[in-house]
This record gives C-alpha cells, sequence and structure tokens, in this order.
C-alpha cells in the first residue's frame, strides 16, 4: 500500500524558497507565505445529495452535492494545495441510501476529490459487510484507529491514519469513532471493538508527529463535539493530548459559527470544529506557513 | 578546484533533502454555506439523475389518501398519528405472529422520537412511508412478564409523552398519577404479555429498561416502513383520531 499521496508537485516559487535563503525570499514581497494548506470538510451529510426543499421550514434549498462540488472547485483553482475531509455519518437519511445503500454517497464523495472520511455509527445502518461492499466505490481512504477490526470483514480495508503530502508539507490525517454498544445493535457492528479513544489518540499523534515528522496532524472525529457527562468528546480530546493541529468533528450535528480554540495538554491552540448535518455547510480552514528563519518576526496568527 | 565543486553540491543536496524548515504562523477558519447562490455541477447533476428520477417514480405512487394532515405534536399522551402506526402495527403483524407462534400480539408500543415526520394532507404515497419511517427498523415480538409490562406502563406515566401505544387504555388522574391500566379491557393479570415493537427499542433504545427482561423476543423479519407501506395499500382513506387509551382526567 502507497503510505503517501502527492496533491500537487512542488511549484517553482516553492522549490526557489526552499534552497535559498531570507536574501532570496524577501524579492518575494508580493507572497507573503512560503506555503498555504486549505482544509475542506463536512460531516453526518447522511445522505443529503439534493439540496433541501425549497418550503422547508428549517433549511429551505440550503445542501446538496452538486453545488458542494462547484464550491470545492471553486476553492482548488484558487489553491490546489487543499485537502478534502469527511467525520463520518455520510450514510442514512433520505431514500438514495434506502435504495442504493450507500453506493452513491461513496461515488460522489470520489468524484469530488475527497481525501479521506470515517466510520459513523450510521455507515453500519444496513451492516459492517454493506461498509465492506460499499468502499468498492470509494476511490478516498476511510479512516478509523479505536475500531480493532481484526475480527471482521473491514480487516485491511480501513487504515488507521494516512499521510497527504501536499506542497512539500506532510499532512497527517487519523480518524477515531464512537463507542457503539447502546448506539448501534451488535448484529450490524459484529466484532468490532471498541478502544480507548484518548489512548489510541496519543499512539497515533506519536506515529504521525515523532516517526514521521508531519507538518500537521488533523484528527477525523466522529465522537461528538461536547458532551456534560464524562462521556469523550472533541473538546475532552483536545485538552487531553498534544501535537494535534486541528480536529473535524461529527456525530452531535453542532453548528458553529467559527472553529472552537482549545488549549491542549501543552497549552498549545488545537482547533475543533464541525458544521452542522446535511451538507448544509462546508468548513475551510486555512493554513499559512513561513521558512522558520522567518518565524522570529512573526507570532501564530489564528483567524478563528 | 574539484573538491570545492564537491563540497557544493553535497551543501545543496542536504539542503534540499532536509525536511522544509516551514513553520505555521497563521490559521484562518470559516463556515461557507452551501445555497443556492453556487451553482450546481453539471456533470454531477447529470450522473446524479438516473437515481433520482429511479426514486421518485417509485417513491410517489399513491398508496391511499387522508383527508387531514396529523403530526405527531397534534395532541398529549395520543395522537392520531401515533395512534395510527400503532394500530398499523397491530393489524398487520398480529397475523404473522398468530400464525408462527399460536400466540396473539396484547400490546403495542414504538416511540416518539421515532415518528420521524408528519402527513399532508391528500394522497399518501411511499414517500410518506420513508418520511415517518426511515430507518430500517424491524417489527420484533417480546415476551413479557406481567411485572415487566407494570414496567412499560410505569414507563409511559412518568414520561407522559405520547409513545404510540395499542392494547393498552391507561388513565392518570388530575395530579398525573396512574389512576386505571388495562390491556384490551382486562386488569394486568399474572401471565405473559407479548409486546409488539420495534428491533431498536428491544435493544435498548429510548431507555426502555424492561425489555432487557423479556422472556423471549421472536422477530417477525418485517421491516417497519413495509408494514407502513402494506398498511396504506390496504386502506382507500386514513383518517385516525385521538382516543382514550392514554388520557388524563380533569380537574
Amino acid at each position: 500500500m502507497k503510505r503517501s499521496k502527492f496533491i500537487k508537485t512542488t511549484g517553482a516559487a516553492t522549490t526557489f524558497t526552499a534552497v535559498g535563503g531570507i536574501g532570496l525570499l524577501s524579492a518575494f514581497q508580493s507572497k507573503p507565505f512560503t506555503k498555504h494548506l486549505t482544509i475542506l470538510h463536512t460531516n453526518d451529510v447522511h445522505s443529503h445529495i439534493d439540496p433541501f426543499p425549497e418550503n422547508d421550514s428549517k433549511y429551505p434549498d440550503l445542501g446538496g452535492v452538486s453545488r458542494r462540488y462547484s464550491y470545492i472547485q471553486k476553492v482548488k483553482a484558487e489553491n490546489p494545495n487543499t485537502l478534502i475531509l469527511d467525520a463520518g455519518d455520510s450514510f442514512q437519511g433520505t431514500p438514495y441510501f434506502n435504495f442504493y445503500g450507500g453506493e452513491l454517497e461513496f461515488k460522489l464523495m470520489s468524484k469530488m476529490g475527497y481525501h479521506a472520511s470515517t466510520i459513523g455509527n450510521h455507515e453500519f445502518d444496513n451492516g459492517i459487510d454493506n461498509i465492506a461492499a460499499q468502499l468498492e466505490y470509494a476511490d478516498f481512504d476511510m479512516l478509523n484507529a479505536n475500531y480493532d477490526l481484526k475480527n471482521t470483514i473491514l480487516y485491511g480495508l480501513v487504515k488507521s491514519h494516512q499521510i497527504y503530502e501536499v506542497d512539500g508539507l506532510t499532512i497527517g490525517v487519523f480518524a477515531l469513532g464512537i463507542e457503539l454498544d447502546g448506539l448501534v445493535s451488535k448484529d450490524l457492528y459484529k466484532e468490532t471493538k471498541y478502544l480507548d479513544p484518548v489512548e489510541i489518540a496519543q499512539e497515533q499523534i506519536k506515529i504521525l508527529k515523532q516517526d514521521l515528522n508531519c507538518d500537521i496532524v488533523i484528527c477525523l472525529s466522529h465522537l461528538g463535539y461536547s458532551y456534560k457527562s464524562d462521556k469523550i468528546d472533541d473538546l475532552k480530546l483536545a485538552a487531553q493530548t498534544k501535537d494535534i493541529d486541528l480536529i473535524i468533528g461529527g456525530h452531535t450535528h453542532t453548528f458553529l459559527d467559527k472553529p472552537t480554540a482549545i488549549e491542549n495538554a501543552e497549552g498549545k491552540i488545537v482547533l475543533v470544529n464541525q458544521v452542522g448535518w446535511a451538507g448544509i455547510n462546508v468548513g475551510r480552514i486555512d493554513f499559512y506557513f513561513d521558512d522558520k528563519e522567518l518565524k522570529e518576526q512573526k507570532s501564530l496568527v489564528m483567524q478563528v | 578546484m574539484r573538491q570545492f565543486l564537491i563540497l557544493i553540491l553535497i551543501s545543496i543536496s542536504i539542503c534540499s533533502c532536509t525536511k522544509s524548515p516551514t513553520i505555521l504562523v497563521k490559521t484562518n477558519g470559516e463556515q461557507v454555506q452551501i445555497s443556492d447562490s453556487i451553482e450546481k455541477n453539471k456533470e454531477l447533476e447529470d450522473f446524479i439523475s438516473p437515481y433520482r428520477e429511479r426514486i421518485q417514480e417509485e417513491m410517489s405512487a399513491v398508496l391511499s389518501y387522508t383527508p387531514k394532515a396529523m403530526f405527531k405534536s397534534d395532541a398529549q399522551l395520543n395522537t392520531p398519528l401515533g395512534n395510527m402506526m400503532s394500530d398499523a402495527v397491530l393489524e398487520m403483524a398480529n397475523p404473522i405472529f398468530e400464525k408462527r407462534t399460536g400466540h396473539k400480539i396484547d400490546v403495542v408500543i414504538l416511540n416518539y422520537g421515532g415518528i420521524r415526520s408528519g402527513i399532508n394532507a391528500g394522497e399518501v404515497t411511499t414517500r410518506t412511508a420513508y418520511n415517518i419511517m426511515p430507518f430500517e427498523n424491524e417489527v420484533a415480538v417480546a415476551e413479557l412478564a406481567s411485572e415487566e409490562l407494570k414496567a412499560l406502563v410505569n414507563y409511559l406515566v412518568k414520561n407522559k409523552v405520547a409513545h404510540p401505544i395499542a392494547g393498552l387504555q391507561i388513565t392518570l388522574n388530575a395530579e398525573g398519577l396512574l389512576k386505571e391500566v388495562k390491556v384490551n379491557g382486562e386488569h394486568i393479570q399474572n401471565k405473559s404479555y407479548y409486546v409488539a415493537t420495534s428491533d431498536y427499542l428491544i435493544k435498548g433504545g429510548d431507555h426502555m429498561e424492561f425489555f432487557k427482561k423479556s422472556k423471549s423476543v421472536h422477530s417477525l423479519d418485517y421491516k417497519l416502513r413495509n408494514l407502513f407501506i402494506d398498511y396504506f395499500k390496504k386502506k382507500d382513506t386514513i383518517a385516525p383520531k385521538q382516543d382514550n387509551r392514554f388520557t388524563k382526567l380533569e380537574n
């Protein structure tokens, strides 16, 4: 299996700055940042392939994949260094799922150029065998690190993490799923074993940050944004770990005006984002990088 | 001279092979609404269209008719929509269950949260069944001891939510406490009762804990949505009413 995927070969200007020093860089005042990574993301689309009806009381005429694809294309035209990610529950919610079992959802995500998604609880609605069957139509990576799938049909079809090389940057993406017991019946998830998300996250972060030297670590999470109880959620995960830059969440269908900035175990900022559900919104996070030498002159700016 | 050249080459190659010395300096986050201000991508629309047409063809098949719109929020404790659903389960599932086991379904309980939409006045179509029941849940019949049936009644009394029920008549006093409960006109006796419900509730959905103590569970292998479709096909007109199956006395 290929460990890394190149979504764009390095452009001329950036190759230049990689070899050159500050003196050379200063000639590029019009290009204020050395590198620019864009993340587009969705969660809990729930088979909403068409927009809501025009007479819908809550979301009239919002969403729809063919509009989402136009937006994705527009962003990619502006910045080819774009990763497209989804945080699970692309299945269940309209007759498209009842009729086609998730085939169309995965085919469309592939056509739109998604890089990765994760397993939400509703992915199990037609059974774990159906997830395996539909993955045949997925040209993107299906990620999950905290379901032990060893004794299931999904073994070998789902990866714990994936590395994406974007404009010379190494982006590590891993994914976490919610506890299935009580949420999905056992006859659907079968021998899937749920493992502690925080422990697994720490393992994954070590691999991605220390062993593989990722510039950015992203967690796709279907744990849910926030619970009052002890139940693990994205905000708790962000606070209890280190070296995650961005958590793209799902499950709770949470609408956020802007990403939530949380202090991690080291006092650094982690962004947690979620964009409601049904493809009504697309989240967009832009990361800007400069050469290390230039860093002394700038402090990290977060516009969130 | 030669040595010098090699030295330069090495230093360049080290420089270009080391990991990019870049560092994150700025982050920006925003949410973009997908509205009609964004044009639809034609290639994707064309790809979806045969799937969409096939669904629309089947979904728009007219099965029945209702003179009046109904919503799960129409009334307290029992509603026309909920009553129609639980009565449909009793009417359609009982013959199957009786044929297979020799027993009759005494009681039906579904959950209020499981009613996923209302029904508009006019034609009732296959789409109506998908709207009220988008999930793939199946009918299951649990054999409950009388103690567990009483727990089921207490669950309803405590929650005071219009969960669809059939076969039960529950009366609350003005304070909201249980005044009287009957199963098909009789007081609860010390025997087994057969309660039809959804497999989702049997497996612990909506905290219906009494199902965990079921003496046995019989799956009918019959999806609730298909049951509603069959029920609509059987009826020319659907006109359910609120009735006295779950009521609270006034002062």
